[in-house]
């Protein structure tokens, strides 16, 4: 086997990698997980104020 | 205890500032070698003619201004999504101070004529050595941030920045790989057609990651946050992340269409290049549908209308991108207009529009402010941007056609029917209108300047401080 053998398997290995991720991200359980990192970047406040805006944000997020 | 301290806003607030100040030298010298071209005379002396300026001004908007805002925005998203300062605050110092002496080193060396000509990498190699530095020391100080996160995730936009980090890392490594000769001078490794490859496989990768995967970062936060609701789909962002970095590291070839390298290397190029259309324009429609729901916003807020057009101008390149590395367009389009016309709908209709946008989110927050000085001029600031890219996209276009069906055009018996110096005779009317739209891009950036001046001027530093989760345990 020569190093372009190894180089056509790597770009198997790669695409297949790939497809698994797709899986993945699309699988039921990961649903909730997701939801969770979503919302990262409102569980913090920049200044005074701005907690309320953003819980609106998410309640018209959750009524849609 | 955490609510007594607080995030790191200095190092972003350093960068911040510099992001303007950059943005305006690097554009400046744009607009110079803009009138250049229509106006030779303007070659005054040869530490500023158009060959030496050029590469300072590609240098000082890519490194300077689009560093910068990487530099800023992604020490205070890591830092807030991770609800933890810093790691290693005075690295992240020395990442300011290093970044800052790189870019003047750039500014000195370039018109001096010190260069190793290869594109986007001209700088030479004690001056690559401490980006090397800087670099270390920007991955230790992003990626410790990230292990002593508070949260279990790693929020979608680090993972953006982080790939953006690594790449960029592996990247300037292998491509300057060079045999120095004296302190100002060194060759390229490779030689011949390797050194053609490796320097392109560097050069798209540098568009992929840092014009594109860091920026996206951007995006992925400061949507969500200013349009005040979460990305659209997130398991949408997973797959887009992943399938940038499986598709971008083969795209290089398609800058070397019909050279000598081999042909099959230009059609895996060329083919990679259009698989790219997909991610691209998933990411896009994943930002853009964020504002779902939220759209009225876009009518008052110049911050949003900033980022929702980069996003816009974003999906065009990626479309117009895939479709020049097509090797029959690309026979027409190569070495003409219409590339620099392609870069610049990119790096002024997406990077610098969703850098303004972040830049204007940033600046009022780390002053302790609820908003900028001046709305009116941020829509001013906006507007003005927004017809100088279309009039330089639009004459670039034209002009870049034009070239190209001149440049092909031959008589019955097979002789070319123009002469080179026709077709650059017919291009001076664009180059006009070119000069034109990178000037109103100029004046906004000094619109955003004065606004920026008078936003901060005579308030404190603030430092938010360090909140717990919130939304974690409830």
């Amino acid at each position: 086997m020569d190093l372009n053998d190894m180089r056509s398997i790597m770009t198997v290995v790669a695409f297949i990698t790939f497809i698994c991720i797709v899986l993945w991200a699309w699988s039921g359980r990961r649903r909730a997980a997701f939801e969770e990192a979503a919302n990262l970047p409102f569980t913090e406040d920049a200044l005074p104020g701005e907690a309320r805006r953003h819980n609106e944000g998410k309640a018209e997020g959750k009524a849609s | 205890m955490d609510n007594q301290a607080t995030y790191n806003y200095r190092v972003v607030r350093q960068f911040a500032v510099m992001t303007v100040v950059w943005g305006i030298v690097g554009m400046l010298v744009g607009v110079i070698i803009a009138a250049q071209l229509v106006w030779p005379e303007l070659n005054l002396h040869e530490f500023l003619g158009y060959g030496r300026l050029r590469p300072l001004h590609t240098n000082a908007v890519i490194f300077a201004f689009g560093g910068c805002a990487l530099f800023a925005t992604s020490y205070y998203v890591v830092q807030r999504t991770c609800h933890t300062p810093l790691f290693a605050p005075g690295l992240a110092a020395f990442t300011f101070w290093g970044w800052q002496l790189v870019i003047v080193l750039a500014a000195v060396t370039l018109p001096l004529g010190m260069t190793t000509s290869k594109e986007y990498a001209e700088l030479e190699w004690p001056i690559d050595i401490l980006i090397t530095f800087v670099w270390v020391a920007y991955a230790v100080v992003f990626f410790g941030t990230i292990v002593k996160r508070k949260v279990p995730h790693i929020y979608v936009a680090n993972w953006f920045y982080g790939g953006f980090i690594l790449t960029v890392a592996l990247l300037h490594l292998v491509n300057s790989c060079e045999i120095p000769v004296t302190l100002t001078k060194s060759y390229s490794c490779y030689a011949g057609v390797q050194d053609a490859m490796v320097q392109w496989w560097y050069g798209h990768n540098a568009v992929g990651f840092f014009l594109t995967a860091g920026f996206l970062g951007m995006m992925y936060y400061f949507v969500p946050k200013q349009a005040g609701r979460p990305v659209y789909s997130y398991r949408l962002s997973v797959v887009h992340f992943w399938a940038l970095i499986f598709t971008y590291m083969w795209a290089g070839p398609h800058h070397l269409h019909y050279t000598a390298l081999p042909d099959w290397t230009q059609s895996v190029g060329m083919v990679f290049s259009l698989i790219l259309l997909a991610p691209s324009w998933g990411g896009m429609i994943n930002g853009i549908m964020t504002m779902s729901g939220a759209w009225h916003k876009l009518r008052d807020d110049p911050i949003l209308k900033f980022l929702i057009t980069s996003l816009s101008f974003y999906g065009m390149s990626t479309f117009e991108g895939p479709m020049m590395s097509i090797k029959t367009v690309n026979a027409l389009s190569h070495y003409t207009d219409w590339t620099v016309g392609h870069v610049h709908s990119g790096a002024l209709g997406w990077v610098a529009f969703i850098s303004i946008g972040s830049i204007y989110y940033l600046m009022p927050r780390l002053f302790g402010k609820e908003q900028m000085h001046s709305v009116r001029l941020m829509t001013a600031h906006f507007w003005i941007a927004t017809i100088g890219v279309v009039l330089y996209i639009a004459s670039m276009w034209i002009a870049g056609v034009m070239q190209g069906l001149m440049w092909r055009a031959t008589n019955p018996d097979g002789t070319l029917t123009y002469a080179f110096v026709e077709a650059v005779k017919s291009t001076y009317p664009f180059w006009a209108i070119r000069f034109v739209g990178g000037l109103m891009f100029l004046v906004g950036m000094l619109l955003m300047a004065w606004n920026v001046w008078k936003t901060v001027a005579g308030t404190k530093p603030y430092d938010a401080p360090v909140l717990a989760p919130a939304g974690q345990h409830a």
